[in-house]
């Protein structure tokens, strides 16, 4: 059989012509305050930081630094807002979570825009996914409003009271969405905080919940960085926290809550084992490991970002995975040919460059495809490791970036133990056309989210949330109602 | 004529086996004359992690056996217990309970057991669902066991609060290290007794005796521990379960003044506490 040159296969012979987004759209202060108790407020101490364009480091505004004192008035104005909230008719909260969700379509290309320049992720995923599943969000638990008594048969649910939520910066209006709707359908109120490096598309959500006429104090929202998140962890009049973001933040809140009755859910880190049979579509199996790692510059905490290759068929896909790397455009998030974004913050970046150093000296071999990286902001090439076991620490630890991790295998029991083999259980991925392998894997993967011959998929109605030290309690679907809500 | 009575030793029950505690210690359990009752084993941190391995050990085995199994084995417990009622009762009398709440409690405890092996083969489409995404995708959440649970049991319904948190545990495919009653730990050895006769596999159900202050911070730091369980109301212990259990980010469950005769507390919800649940996604379109 001739061989064929894979690193020819993809090459275009045209070059993609640049296709920026417009930012003409969008709305933008230069200065944002906290919004609390249905007003915009200046924080107590007049303390503000800078919210930064990661593809070029520039400033876009500078957001309100939430001190414990300015978490204190929150708290109460959401304490204040509870009784009325709560008791009001499940029909009507519905409605205005509805209204969120119409008001958020409306404006939904700014809040891409913005989703872009704030966080650095390519256009094409904040207006395809990331806004779209913030909407159906709001819409599919505005519709459980009046209907909680359906969702759990014999008991009758109450919300908690005042909920405190902490979110990423990886999906910023998408989490703000995932916690807000089902604790607002469920009758609690709440003090959010978003990511210190994403906080405007919560603040531009502020407005929106402004417009919509939600009652002051229902939805009050703090910008700032670990200081402010852990002035809402400590509160004493907070009776849940829920958080997304680091296995240790998450650790940290564990521990910070214990002995009180504050109720919490995590949602923490994730290694995902993505792994690859030889009876698989080799290239669907090959689009869904891109997807799987450098979607959204791997900022994922499901990222399939350990992969397992039958030994088989290892050097095809590797091959082939190469070569479609090489076609990965990296660069001007607000580009719609951009694949991979700028990324998030220097922090981050530096976080990333520190494990793929511990990668080379470890001994993996690395693969970056050529890039013409632009010049200022925060990019880092896809990148592959290869030759790397279990006992490597680019193997073991959360890289949250664009580096894959390739360790291939012989049987099925061997790659099961091996992808199971982690503190870690969020996510995982199996690719194989034979069906009864399929389900063999997905009931023995030890995550809460399997996706077979697929990877990276979400929906407002599925629910996620992980095994083991990924934590616990579920956010989608009808189980991500429970944990805003306690039985009588 | 008068027969002199044969005293039973109380042991350990761990991996389906009897052994004494590693340590050599034991503590008396005395009734309220001041007389012996029995010498139970003081269980140390070694026995609690042998007891870890042996649950480990038969977890997977035990939440891949079908659910009609299960329920069934939940079934011949309760007719095992009811077999042996008498020796339950005055057990329970000799800790210093009434006739009347003696009685009471070892029915209401058979009663549950065949509450929850009924639920065996239900629950999972009562906490499943399908659900109907916006994409060419079946996609589907099952509930799967945890994994290993440490239970920390109730001091006061020695053997009723036992059996509702063993119960709904291991319905849901668990296996469990439970303590039991520190005061009142006889009924607990002795239902180790009949479980070990009811096709319960070995491991799937451990249990010590011993005390309370002693054991709690391992089972609740114990690595290769998923869940945790507290029945008490001991502020305290339950502030320092709740740090050490967040090592490996386990999921805690307290009962504090808990009412173990009300229905509230023979529930699925129960069942579903230490449950997971699984997302599984696959494209429908062609």
């Amino acid at each position: 059989m001739k061989k064929i040159e894979n690193k020819d296969i993809f090459k275009a012979t045209w070059k993609y012509a640049e296709a920026p987004e417009s930012t003409d759209h969008i709305n933008l202060q230069k200065q944002y305050d906290l919004y609390i108790d249905g007003k915009f407020t200046k924080p107590v101490k007049g303390k503000y930081f800078d919210t930064i364009n990661p593809s070029n480091n520039k400033k876009i505004a500078s957001v309100a630094e939430a001190s414990s004192e300015d978490v204190d008035v929150a708290v109460k104005a959401a304490r204040k807002a509870f009784k009325g909230w709560a008791n009001l008719s499940g029909k009507d909260r519905g409605k205005y979570v509805f209204r969120i969700a119409r008001l958020i379509q409306e404006r939904a290309r700014e809040f891409a825009v913005i989703e872009s320049l704030d966080g650095g992720k390519p256009i094409r995923e904040s207006r395809d996914i990331d806004i779209p599943l913030a909407v159906n969000h709001f819409f599919y638990y505005a519709g459980w409003a009046d209907k909680l008594e359906y969702a759990f048969p014999n008991r009758k649910p109450k919300p908690l009271g005042v909920v405190g939520q902490i979110i990423p910066w990886n999906f910023p209006l998408l989490m703000a969405a995932w916690k807000l709707a089902p604790a607002l359908a469920t009758g609690n109120t709440i003090v959010l905080k978003p990511a210190e490096s994403t906080p405007l598309t919560a603040l531009k959500l502020a407005e929106i919940i402004n417009d919509c006429g939600l009652p002051k104090g229902v939805v009050n929202i703090v910008t700032g960085a670990g200081q402010t998140g852990a002035s809402i962890v400590n509160h004493p009049d907070i009776n849940k926290i829920a958080f997304t973001g680091s296995t240790n933040v998450g650790r940290y809140i564990a521990k910070a809550i214990a002995g009180t009755d504050k109720k919490v859910t995590l949602e923490l880190g994730g290694k995902g084992a993505n792994i690859i049979f030889e009876d698989a579509a080799i290239d669907q199996a090959v689009e869904g490991i891109v997807n799987a790692i450098f979607f959204n510059q791997g900022h994922v905490c499901c990222a399939g970002s350990r992969l397992f290759v039958q030994e088989s068929v290892a050097a095809l896909v590797i091959r082939k995975l190469k070569a479609r790397m090489k076609t990965l455009i990296v660069g001007n998030p607000l580009d719609k040919n951009t694949d991979i974004g700028a990324i998030n913050s220097k922090k981050q970046l530096h976080a990333i460059q520190n494990y793929i150093k511990i990668g080379l000296s470890e001994g993996g071999e690395i693969y970056q495809p050529e890039c013409n990286l632009p010049k200022e902001g925060n990019w880092c090439a896809p990148t592959l490791f290869l030759n790397v076991s279990q006992s490597h620490k680019i193997v073991q630890e959360e890289i949250f970036g664009p580096v894959l991790t390739v360790q291939t295998f012989r049987t099925i029991s061997e790659v099961i133990e091996k992808a199971n083999n982690t503190p870690y259980g969020l996510s995982a991925g199996v690719w194989t056309q034979n069906g009864a392998k399929i389900f063999h894997l997905t009931q023995k993967l030890e995550a809460g989210v399997v996706w077979a011959n697929t990877f990276n998929k979400f929906d407002a109605t599925s629910p996620f949330g992980g095994y083991k030290e990924s934590g616990f309690g579920r956010e989608g679907g009808l189980h991500g109602l429970k944990p805003y809500v306690k039985f009588e | 004529m008068n027969r002199l009575d044969i005293n039973k030793t109380y042991k350990l029950y761990i991996g389906g086996k009897f052994p004494r505690t590693e340590s050599g210690r034991y503590y008396a359990v005395k009734n309220s004359k001041d007389n012996l009752v029995a010498n139970m084993c003081l269980a140390s941190r070694k026995d609690f992690r042998n007891a870890v391995v042996a649950a480990r050990k038969a977890q997977s085995h035990w939440a891949n056996s079908t659910a009609l199994n299960k329920g069934q084995v939940l079934y011949r417990i309760a007719e095992m217990l009811e077999g042996r009622k008498e020796q339950f009762i005055a057990e329970l009398i000799a800790q210093g309970e009434s006739v009347k709440a003696a009685k009471n409690e070892v029915t209401t405890s058979i009663d549950r057991l065949v509450y929850y092996a009924g639920w065996s083969d239900k629950y999972q489409q009562f906490f499943s669902t399908v659900n109907p995404v916006s994409s060419m995708h079946f996609n589907f959440s099952n509930v799967e066991p945890v994994g290993v649970v440490s239970i920390i049991a109730d001091e006061t319904e020695s053997l009723l609060g036992l059996i509702s948190l063993i119960a709904p545990a291991i319905v849901g495919g668990n296996t469990v290290i439970v303590l039991a009653s520190e005061s009142k730990p006889l009924a607990a050895i002795s239902l180790a007794e009949v479980l070990n006769s009811s096709d319960v596999p070995g491991g799937v159900v451990n249990i010590l005796t011993g005390k309370k202050n002693e054991l709690f911070s391992h089972m609740a730091s114990h690595m290769d521990v998923n869940s945790v369980i507290y029945c008490g109301d001991d502020e305290k212990m339950i502030k320092s379960i709740s740090e050490l259990a967040s090592s490996n980010i386990k999921r805690t469950v307290f009962y504090k003044k808990n009412d173990w005769y009300n229905e509230v507390n023979e529930s699925p919800y129960l069942i579903e506490k230490t449950l997971e649940l699984k997302t599984t996604w696959h494209p429908t379109g062609i």
